[in-house]
C-alpha cells in the first residue's frame, strides 16, 4: 500500500516536471504609458470612496464640509506608515477580484508609485490627465518628482519632508557653542560634546530613515534608478564612507545614539539632551513638540550641512505623503477635485502638521508656524532653502530603503558593531531585495 | 490545520462496532461544508496556483524551483525549523508536566490554576502579541528588571535576531499552553483510577507512575497537541509580523516562511510563488503529521 503511495507520487512528481510548457518567471510588469490611459464609464454625482490615515481624516471631512454636494465614503486605514503596506496587499487583491479599489487614497510611503504606477492596469490614475495644469505647476520644484514614470505624473505631493539641522538653541546658547555650517564642523562639534557635556547628544542612528537623513545629504548612490527598472547601489562609493565613517566616530563617543527617535527609552530618557539633530521637516511638530514635549522656545531649525569640500549642499528626504486618483474610479472629476483641494487649498494646508509641498500654502503655513511661537527662532529660510536642496539622486524604489537598513544595520549597532563593519551585508540585502523585485542592480 | 486536525476527528469520532447510522451524515454536514469551502477548496486552488504561472500556463516545478532559490528561502525556513523544535519541545514538557501535577498535588487550587492557565488563550493572538511588545520593551515593562539583568536595556537589544525564536516559544506558549494543560488534564481523567490506585500500593513513587502509567496513557494526546502545534507553529505569521511593525523593521520581513509568503503575494505581486512557499509548508505539515500519526497510533482502536 505504502510503496504505492510512493510510486504515485514519483509520477505525478514526474509528469509535473515534464509538463512544464510554461516559464515560471512572474509576468514582468511593464511600467503605464499615461497617454494610454483609458478612464472608466464616468458618474459625475456617484460616490467616491476615500482612504485616509488618522491624520488626514480631518482634511477630508474639512472638504466634505466644504462641498456638501459630493458624496464620500471616507475609509480610515493605516496610511501605509511605518513600513505598512496595507494598500497595496489591498489593490493587489482588488486586481485579483475586479473592484474595490478605493477611489482616493492618502499613502505616507513615498515609494508606493513604484508599484502603483505599474502593472497592465495601473492603481495610480495619471493625475496630469485628471488635475489642471496650473494647479500642479504650483509645487515646489521637485515636489512631484518622486511621482513621475517616464512623461505621466502618478500622485500628487501633499507634503515635503526635507531635511533641515534640528537644534536646541537654549542648550546650544548655554554650553556657548555656534551652530555647524558643515558636516566637518558637525564632527568636530559632536566629538567636542562627547568630552565637555557627556550624555549630550547630536542625532541619532537607529532610526530606520537614517541613510534617509545622512547618506542622502551625503549624496550616496545607494539607491539611484536610471531608468525603469535598472537601481545603482554602490555602498562604497566615497560619498558613502566619508558619512560612515563620521558616523561610526560619533557613535564610538557616544555623542550619537544608536536608539532610534522614536524608542520608548529614549522618549523617556534622552529626548530633553539632544542639542543637534539633522531630521526631516516634520520633526518640529510631530517629534519635538507632540513626542518629546520640548517646551516653547528651545527648538529651532538651521540650514542643512554640507561637505566643506562639495560646492553645493544637497540634503535629504524622508517620507512626505501622497495621494493617488485610481484608474478604475468611476468619478475622476470628484476625485481629482478632492485631491486638489486637500493638497492646495489654504484651509487645508496652513494647519496641517506638516510642510505644504504646495508653495503658496507652504509660505503660509510658515507664517502661521511663526505665529504659533512654539520654535526659539524662525524656521521659514531653513525650510524654504533646504525644500530646494534635496539631492535628485535618491529615487523611491519598490522596496523600502528603510527597512533593510533596520534589519541588517541597526541589530548590528545594537551589538556594538560598526556602520563601516556592515557594508557589505547592507550591500547584498540591497541588492537581493532590488534582484527579487525584478530590478536590475549595477 | 484543517488537514491536520481531520484525521484526528475520525480518531476520536470511531467508537465500538455500532451500525452506521445515517443522521450522523447530517451532523458533520455542516463540518464539512466549511471544510470545503475554506479548508479543501482554498488548497486546491493555492495547488493550482502553484504549478501554473500568472498567464494560467502550467508550469510544472518552476514555481518550486524558483522560490526555492530565493536567498530568504534557506533563513525563513531555518528560523521556523528553529522555532519549532525549541517551541514543540518546551510545549510538550511543560504541558505534560503542569498537567501531572495539577492533577497530582495540587487538588485544592487545581480549578483556580486552570482558569489562570487558560486566560492569556481568550485573549486574540493580535492582541496578547501587542501585550508581549509592551511586556518586552525594558522602559515600560513591569518586569523591565528581569530584561536589564540580561544586560538588555532597549527593545532593540531584546529582539536581536539570536532571540527571536526564543521569545516566539515564550508568546506562543503564554497564548496556547493553557489550552492544551486542559485537555491533557482531561485525558488524564479518563484513566482508570484504580490504575493509578493499584500503583501506588505496589509501592510506585508518583513519578514512577507518571513515567510508566500516565505518560504511556496519554501518547494519543500528546501526539494530537504535536501535530496541531506544528502546524500552528510552522505557520507563524503574526508574531514577526507585529514585531517587525512594531520596531520599524528590525526584524527582516520575510523572517518566516509565511511572511516570505505574504511579501510574494503582495509585495511582488507574484500569487503563484506565494503558492509554492504555501504547498511547501502544506507537505510539511502532511509529512510531519503522518510521521506522528503512525508512530504515535493515532488511528489504532483498542
Amino acid at each position: 500500500m505504502r510503496t504505492k503511495m510512493v510510486g504515485a507520487i514519483a509520477v505525478v512528481g514526474a509528469a509535473l516536471a515534464l509538463s512544464a510548457c510554461g516559464s515560471a518567471d512572474p509576468a514582468p510588469a511593464p511600467s503605464a504609458k499615461a497617454d494610454q490611459f483609458a478612464p472608466a464609464a464616468q458618474d459625475e454625482a456617484g460616490e467616491i470612496t476615500v482612504w485616509a490615515d488618522a491624520t488626514r481624516v480631518p482634511v477630508v471631512k474639512a472638504y466634505q464640509k466644504a462641498h456638501p454636494e459630493a458624496k464620500i465614503k471616507l475609509v480610515t486605514y493605516s496610511g501605509n506608515a511605518n513600513g505598512a503596506t496595507d494598500l497595496q496587499t489591498k489593490v493587489q487583491l482588488f486586481d485579483r477580484t475586479g473592484n474595490g479599489w478605493p477611489d482616493v487614497a492618502f499613502s505616507a510611503t513615498l515609494s508606493d508609485t513604484a508599484w502603483a504606477a505599474f502593472g497592465d492596469k495601473p492603481y495610480a490614475a495619471p493625475v496630469d490627465k485628471v488635475i489642471d495644469k496650473s494647479v500642479l505647476d504650483g509645487f515646489a520644484p521637485g515636489a512631484l518628482d518622486p511621482c513621475k514614470v517616464g512623461a505621466g505624473t502618478y500622485c500628487v505631493r501633499n507634503d515635503l519632508a526635507q531635511v533641515v539641522l534640528w537644534y536646541n538653541k537654549k542648550l546650544l546658547d548655554k554650553f556657548g557653542y555656534t551652530l555647524p555650517t558643515t558636516w566637518e564642523e558637525y564632527q568636530a562639534l559632536g566629538e567636542k560634546v562627547a568630552k565637555e557635556h557627556p550624555g549630550y547628544l547630536v542625532g541619532t542612528a537607529g532610526d530606520p530613515w537614517a541613510p534617509e537623513i545622512y547618506l542622502w545629504a551625503s549624496q550616496c548612490p545607494a539607491s539611484t534608478v536610471t531608468e525603469a527598472k535598472n537601481v545603482t547601489v554602490d555602498l562604497k562609493n566615497a560619498n558613502c564612507s566619508r558619512m560612515v565613517g563620521m558616523l561610526d566616530k560619533l557613535i564610538a563617543n557616544k555623542a550619537m545614539s544608536k536608539a532610534g527617535v522614536f524608542d520608548a527609552g529614549f522618549i523617556k530618557n534622552q529626548a530633553s539632551k539632544v542639542l543637534l539633530m539633522p531630521g526631516p521637516s516634520w520633526f518640529g511638530q510631530v517629534l519635538f513638540n507632540s513626542t518629546f514635549k520640548i517646551p516653547k522656545g528651545e527648538i529651532a531649525a538651521g540650514a542643512p550641512l554640507k561637505f566643506a569640500s562639495d560646492t553645493a549642499t544637497y540634503t535629504g528626504n524622508v517620507g512626505g505623503g501622497v495621494w493617488y486618483i485610481s484608474s478604475h474610479s468611476k468619478n475622476l472629476k470628484t476625485a481629482g477635485d478632492l485631491v486638489s483641494w486637500v493638497t492646495t487649498a489654504d484651509e487645508a494646508q496652513a494647519n496641517a502638521v506638516t510642510y505644504p509641498a504646495y508653495t503658496k500654502a507652504a509660505a503660509l503655513w510658515l507664517t502661521k508656524q511663526r505665529d504659533s511661537g512654539y520654535f526659539a527662532a524662525d524656521i521659514s529660510p531653513a525650510f524654504t532653502q533646504a525644500a530646494e536642496q534635496v539631492w535628485p539622486g535618491w529615487s523611491a524604489t519598490q522596496y523600502s530603503q528603510e527597512a533593510i537598513y533596520a534589519s541588517t544595520v541597526v541589530p548590528a549597532l545594537n551589538k556594538d558593531q560598526t556602520i563601516a563593519s556592515t557594508i557589505d551585508a547592507w550591500q547584498t540585502a540591497i541588492t537581493n531585495k532590488a534582484t527579487s523585485l525584478g530590478y536590475k542592480v549595477n | 490545520m484543517a488537514t491536520a486536525s481531520a484525521p484526528a476527528r475520525q480518531a476520536t469520532g470511531v467508537r465500538g462496532h455500532r451500525k452506521p447510522n445515517r443522521s450522523g451524515y447530517f451532523f458533520v454536514a455542516g463540518y464539512v461544508v466549511l471544510l470545503i469551502a475554506f479548508g479543501i477548496g482554498p488548497t486546491l486552488y493555492a495547488f493550482w496556483l502553484s504549478i501554473s504561472n500568472s498567464r494560467g500556463q502550467l508550469v510544472g516545478l518552476g514555481n518550486f524551483t524558483r522560490t526555492f532559490t530565493d536567498y530568504r528561502f534557506a533563513a525563513a525556513f531555518t528560523h521556523i525549523m528553529v522555532y519549532v523544535v525549541i517551541w514543540l519541545v518546551t510545549l510538550m514538557v511543560l504541558v505534560v508536566s503542569l498537567a501531572l501535577m495539577l492533577h497530582g498535588r495540587m487538588h485544592r487550587t487545581s480549578a483556580a490554576l486552570r482558569f489562570l492557565f487558560y486566560l492569556p488563550g481568550a485573549l486574540a493572538g493580535v492582541a496578547s502579541v501587542v501585550l508581549w511588545l509592551i511586556l518586552l520593551d525594558p522602559t515600560n515593562s513591569p518586569v523591565g528588571f528581569i530584561l536589564r539583568a540580561f544586560g538588555w536595556d532597549s527593545l532593540a537589544t531584546v529582539i536581536l535576531p539570536s532571540h527571536l525564536p526564543v521569545i516566539f516559544t515564550i508568546i506562543a506558549f503564554w497564548t496556547g499552553a493553557g489550552g492544551w494543560i486542559i485537555v491533557v488534564y482531561g485525558a488524564l481523567n479518563s484513566i482508570p483510577p484504580e490504575l493509578v490506585e493499584a500503583a501506588r500500593v505496589d509501592g510506585a513513587s508518583i513519578f514512577q507512575i507518571a513515567r510508566m502509567i500516565q505518560i504511556p496513557l496519554l501518547r494519543k494526546w500528546i501526539a494530537y497537541m504535536l501535530i496541531l502545534a506544528f502546524a500552528t507553529g510552522t505557520q507563524l505569521f503574526v508574531e514577526p509580523q507585529l514585531v517587525s511593525t512594531a520596531s520599524f523593521g528590525m526584524i527582516p520581513d520575510g523572517w518566516s516562511p509565511n511572511q516570505l509568503s505574504y511579501l510574494y503575494a503582495f509585495q511582488a505581486g507574484d500569487f503563484n510563488g506565494a503558492a509554492a512557499l504555501a504547498v511547501d509548508l502544506l507537505f510539511i505539515g502532511l509529512a510531519s503529521a503522518t510521521v506522528v500519526v503512525f508512530r504515535g497510533g493515532l488511528f489504532e482502536r483498542e
